[in-house]
């Protein structure tokens, strides 16, 4: 399902002394089956860029268009369900979203608001537990008694078993611990392959960015500063730090390499394996003369 | 909840921001008690005109502030019908049926309308120009002789502030959780009453758990930071009287005695 934004604004409390503008003209495509990830500094917008994928915002002007839905400024919208089910949002810290007795159920809510009978949705629960990397015994607990990166998993799985077409992640690791922020980003991967989801990942990690997206926006100061693929755009490293940004850890070594060696690699490299690639090729060039 | 002036404190600089708390705390204290002495046309028009002219010092748009009504706005529009029908006094104005209207009637429903106008808009006043944090100093400042009475005026003096203090995370958080709910389903807005009392669940509990986690987060954090009660601590801010607090309440000693003089 394509998503589009089309010149959206949007200011908060529109028409009182607080109003505030979060969005300028903001305009961008994503395509069916893209991971998309969105960096930019803490205020940026990309949040409230978020809300607007599932139509928990309105656009101020412009408009947005979900699959065959077009949500714009001037009408009121009403029967958002079919976008909801269509468009699942994982929000930060999604562990507070959590309150039924047992995590069975609280699995269960999202898929039975959306008309899913209680055997299909208890047959989801058992899916998803097991792909969020929980065991099934834990069905039966209630999510209070779990620990914090247990009770994410969890809220996780309940977004997921919604069954979404489009997947969007805010900062899915925050506070995790550094094996538990692997393990949850390769499990996004996965599914994003496997299902052909749209994946849109809101993030501070440059590192998970230049992993995993295939595209890339840069938001600032409510407005898109530039959209690329993470190669093209991690290559602008002065840019990226004028923002205020930064690059992946792997492109800073590359960057120092070759300001200490002289030596030019041959593309800008996002994962240490494509960096150990091109490293080799320029010691075997070295062997060769 | 954005449109929602009651309560919210609007960071600027006037003649009335600058008062000091107490001096301001003690001024509608007092105003709510002289509203009542208005009987007439000449006295809800000398306290319209007292009030406007706070308004203007305080250089508050009149028109946020009126908008920030509409939630009471019912209410007001509500007693006014309710005394044009039952209050039976003055000359037979119209009649319809079992309808009948009073020139009494329609004098009371406007006096008293015109009653809680005034007094919304002086108590908002009051929010919209005092920070959260010094109107519980200036509380507490004012509750101090009641210490005596066994008042544990510190402890309320520091719920207040720590209430207040979380009343807009509390606000955020609700908000973030609502949204959180709708993303999976969840229709706050529409069907059956019943059915809309069932969907606070979801919200609800979420809320109660994170406040309790936030007070016991909160009050390990105090303890690690040396609070041990309100005995021997001193204070950061202080307020300070000065003469222009002193010529306020002078005036609405003024304003009362000319009130008293003009009601009939």
């Amino acid at each position: 399902m394509d998503i589009q934004l089309q010149e959206v604004d949007y200011h908060y409390a529109a028409g009182t002394p607080f109003e505030r503008k979060a969005l300028h003209h903001v305009s961008f495509t994503i395509p069916s089956g893209t991971y998309l990830a969105i960096i930019g500094h803490t205020g940026s917008g990309k949040s409230t860029i978020l809300q607007h994928l599932n139509a928990l915002l309105q656009p101020t002007n412009g408009q947005v268009r979900i699959g065959d839905r077009t949500i714009s400024a001037d009408k009121k919208e009403k029967n958002l369900k079919d976008v909801r089910r269509r468009v699942g949002i994982v929000f930060q810290f999604p562990e507070h979203q959590l309150f039924e007795e047992t995590v069975e159920k609280d699995i269960c809510y999202g898929p039975m608001n959306f008309g899913v009978s209680e055997a299909e949705a208890k047959q989801r629960a058992k899916q998803v537990i097991r792909q969020v990397g929980l065991s099934e015994d834990m069905l039966k607990k209630s999510p209070f008694d779990l620990s914090g990166g247990q009770m994410r998993r969890v809220a996780i799985a309940g977004v997921l078993a919604m069954e979404p077409e489009v997947i969007v992640l805010d900062e899915p690791t925050a506070g995790l611990d550094p094996r538990g922020r692997t393990e949850m980003m390769e499990m996004f991967a996965t599914l994003h392959k496997e299902r052909n989801l749209s994946t849109i990942l809101v993030t501070h990690s440059m590192e998970d960015a230049a992993l995993y997206a295939d595209e890339m926006v840069i938001m600032h100061q409510g407005k898109v500063y530039q959209k690329g693929k993470p190669r093209e755009l991690f290559s602008k490293r002065e840019e990226l730090f004028q923002l205020g940004l930064s690059v992946p850890e792997v492109v800073r070594f590359q960057h120092r390499f070759e300001e200490e060696s002289g030596i030019k690699l041959g593309k800008t490299c996002l994962t240490t394996n494509e960096l150990v690639e091109q490293l080799q090729t320029v010691y075997k060039r070295g062997e060769d003369q | 909840m954005e449109k929602m002036v009651f309560g919210r404190y609007l960071p600027m600089d006037s003649l009335v921001h600058r008062l000091d708390s107490r001096a301001k705390l003690l001024f509608v204290f007092v105003y709510v008690a002289i509203v009542f002495l208005a009987n007439n046309v000449v006295t809800y028009g000398v306290l319209a005109l007292f009030t406007l002219l706070a308004i203007f010092l305080s250089k508050i748009n009149l028109r946020f502030l009126i908008a920030g009504l509409k939630p009471v706005l019912w209410l007001i529009i509500f007693t006014f019908v309710l005394h044009i029908f039952l209050t039976k006094q003055g000359d037979l104005l119209w009649k319809a049926g079992w309808i009948e209207i009073y020139e009494g009637g329609l004098k009371q429903g406007a006096f008293i309308s015109m009653r809680f106008l005034l007094l919304i808009f002086m108590t908002s006043l009051l929010t919209l120009t005092t920070s959260p944090i010094s109107i519980t100093d200036g509380l507490e400042s004012l509750l101090k002789p009641f210490k005596k009475m066994k008042l544990p005026v510190h402890e309320l003096a520091l719920m207040m502030s720590i209430s207040l203090r979380f009343i807009p995370t509390l606000m955020d958080e609700t908000e973030k959780i609502m949204k959180a709910q709708m993303a999976r389903g969840a229709d706050f807005s529409s069907g059956p009453i019943k059915e809309r009392i069932k969907a606070m669940i979801p919200l609800l509990i979420p809320l109660f758990v994170s406040a309790f986690k936030r007070a016991e987060d909160l009050a390990t954090a105090m303890e690690a930071r040396g609070y041990s009660g309100g005995e021997g601590r001193t204070k950061y801010r202080l307020l300070k009287w000065t003469a222009k607090d002193t010529a306020v309440l002078l005036v609405l000693v003024l304003l009362a005695f000319v009130l008293f003089y003009l009601r009939s």
